[in-house]
């Protein structure tokens, strides 16, 4: 198809001719104007904003990040659980996979945040300055810190294995201590690092988010650590009910939240099944299938709580980047507009200029 | 590169620089787009295409990694005396060329962790392109939705307030191109008298809706691209009540060291009940 081309003649001149004169006349005119194919055309008001076109921008962070959250998470809270095995527990085969967790969480962490940044040398830009007002920058440095200690008592243990000699014992405790001291921050910074920002629905959610992920991380690694052969301790049995409880009223908070413009992310479209399903996962189903292995003694109910804890803290760390997505994209919320959300227009990037019958 | 206060906290100059700022007046635009060409030939940025996006003439959408100026074609219904003159059938049009904020409190340079993002002599925000790490945390720490990262190259990207044109006097290249002033460059305490008097022009005019926008009672704290509209500033995507995300991390950090506290009490309580 092509366009009508329209030829000018005599009488659309004349006719141009005619509403100048009419406008000089009366200085308006009252024909009424060409009404375009596709009118009427969307426009900006105080109820739409700008055409429905997004304010924020949507994160722009890689697959990497949430698998960074999950991975993260899991290595700062095995660092915290292998130092008190250590020290309280005594149960030594804990201590060690848990020291080993943490060394390999940390590697693994840097190298996803690297992948993120593309290059290599991209992450020591981060440990050029020390901010404390950015979650980002105190992030790098604990995660930096706890690389360390966690490496060096991994290091240690290593050694320890082949040669028991005191002093690398004791050094090994010290880098333990470290290591626990830096993932305790670490297991739940990222909740303040995407809490901290204008995406509506994480910062409505700041104060409870680093205690979300940090309950996440707690079960997922305590998930990885029975799953390395420590299913008969009953602290990890402990504290994967404390997690599942929490992640349970986490669940809960969300359904019931106030601000539900806000949330709704959470509750609807791909971002808010994803949210419901890692919910389940990480909350009630391994409350469940923990106080049922408790009272019946089943080995099996114990370790299906343990995958159900690591599939739901995982699918929990990318609901949270999907819903902060959708939040961006809710053109309402920085403008504050009442109402149902309209669908937006494709945006401008969406394809070539096409004339009208060709879109 | 010497910046003020970046990194020794002396001043690069004696005489302590202006700050500088931008009055855009959409009473005055006329939707040229010169502002997008000339900072695109400026600053190198590639096109961005003919797109056609169907919101009125609008062929940009928003701000971006190589988008630094967007004029804004904001149709809105008829407003007697304005634009279309039948009084119902055709919408009125203003347009407005939007660019970052260079906000006060600028989110994004709290947010960024390397410290490429620094304030300028001339108190405006610049990304330091060989510092910046592309780590995007600046991209949602923005307020405006004005930072972007360039999927290329990885690292983030908005108006540099042309900072090289400054250094040396000039004023920014959109400015220099606008053909009806829309764009006033000059010193910030003085263009915001310039705003207020404009205001009062129009107003004796007839024109009783025009306002400027600059946040100045939010947590933002003003900026220094402030905006002439009319009517409600939310038609041209402006929020009524910006905030910078740094007022939200007390109450993360506080929820963190409970967590941490949890993490580490209910470890150390499992582990003496497992004892026994």
């Amino acid at each position: 198809m092509s366009l009508p081309e329209r030829v000018p003649d005599v009488e659309s001149e004349l006719r141009l001719l005619q509403l100048r004169r009419e406008a000089e006349k009366r200085g308006r005119i009252e024909a009424a104007g060409v009404r375009p194919e596709g009118a009427p055309f969307p426009q900006a008001t105080p109820q739409d904003g700008y055409y429905h076109i997004p304010l924020l921008k949507p994160p722009m962070w890689t697959w990497e990040i949430p698998l960074y959250f999950f991975v993260g998470g899991a290595a700062g809270a095995s660092a915290v659980i292998g130092a008190m095995a250590n020290w309280v527990g005594r149960d030594r085969q804990l201590a060690r996979h848990a020291r080993l967790v943490a060394a390999g969480g940390a590697m693994l962490s840097s190298g996803l945040l690297i992948s993120d940044l593309g290059r290599p040398e991209r992450f020591l830009a981060m440990l050029r300055v020390f901010k404390k007002q950015s979650p980002m920058s105190v992030g790098a440095w604990t995660l930096a810190a706890f690389g360390s200690a966690a490496g060096a008592a991994a290091f240690a243990q290593l050694v320890q294995d082949r040669f028991d000699f005191r002093p690398v014992r004791v050094l090994g405790n010290v880098a333990e201590f470290f290591s626990a001291l830096a993932g305790a921050p670490f297991s739940n910074y990222t909740g303040v690092l995407i809490g901290a920002t204008a995406i509506p629905v994480w910062n409505q959610n700041v104060s409870t988010l680093p205690l979300h992920f940090g309950m996440s991380g707690l079960a997922t690694s305590v998930a990885i650590l029975e799953l390395l052969g420590n299913s008969q301790s009953r602290a990890l049995n402990w504290l994967g009910l404390l997690a599942a409880a929490f992640e349970s009223w986490e669940g809960f908070h969300i359904e019931s939240h106030e601000n539900q413009r806000v949330m709704a992310p959470l509750k609807h479209g791909g971002s808010g099944w994803l949210t419901r399903i890692g919910g389940a996962f990480s909350g009630p189903l391994p409350l469940g299938l923990r106080i049922a292995s408790a009272i019946t003694g089943s080995r099996r109910a114990r370790r299906a709580a343990s995958y159900s804890a690591l599939a739901g803290s995982l699918l929990t760390r990318y609901a949270w980047m999907r819903a902060g997505h959708a939040s961006a994209k809710d053109y309402r919320l920085p403008l504050e507009i009442e109402g149902e959300q309209q669908a937006s227009k494709p945006p401008s990037s969406a394809g070539p200029m096409l004339r009208p019958e060709e879109r | 590169m010497r910046l003020y206060g970046a990194e020794s906290g002396e001043p690069a100059y004696d005489i302590k620089p202006r700050v500088t700022a931008f009055l855009t007046d959409s009473t005055l635009c006329i939707g040229c787009k010169a502002c997008e060409v000339a900072c695109k030939e400026w600053n190198g940025l590639a096109a961005d295409g003919y797109n056609w996006s169907g919101n009125s003439y609008d062929n940009t959408g928003a701000l971006g990694a190589s988008t630094w100026r967007h004029v804004k074609f904001v149709e809105t219904p008829a407003v007697a005396g304005m634009g279309g003159n039948s009084g119902e059938e055709l919408p009125t049009f203003s347009f407005s060329s939007d660019v970052c904020k260079h906000c006060e409190n600028a989110g994004c340079l709290e947010a960024c962790p390397t410290g490429a993002i620094v304030r300028t002599e001339f108190g405006g925000v610049f990304i330091q392109p060989d510092v910046c790490n592309g780590c995007a945390y600046c991209i949602v720490a923005c307020p405006f939705g004005v930072v972007a990262k360039n999927r290329n190259d990885g690292r983030a990207f908005k108006c540099t307030f042309c900072y090289d044109r400054q250094k040396v006097g000039l004023e920014p290249a959109c400015a220099k191109a606008c053909p009806t002033e829309s764009i006033r460059f000059g010193e910030l305490n003085e263009l915001r008298l310039v705003a207020q008097e404009r205001i009062e022009e129009l107003e004796s005019r007839g024109v009783r809706d025009a306002q400027v926008y600059d946040p100045i009672d939010t947590s933002v704290g003003g900026i220094h691209a402030m905006f002439l509209v009319r009517g409600d500033p939310r038609t041209y995507n402006l929020p009524p009540n910006p905030e910078i995300p740094t007022i939200y991390a007390k109450a993360g950090w506080k929820s963190s060291a409970i967590a941490a506290g949890v993490l580490i009490a209910g470890s150390l309580l499992a582990f003496l009940g497992g004892r026994g």
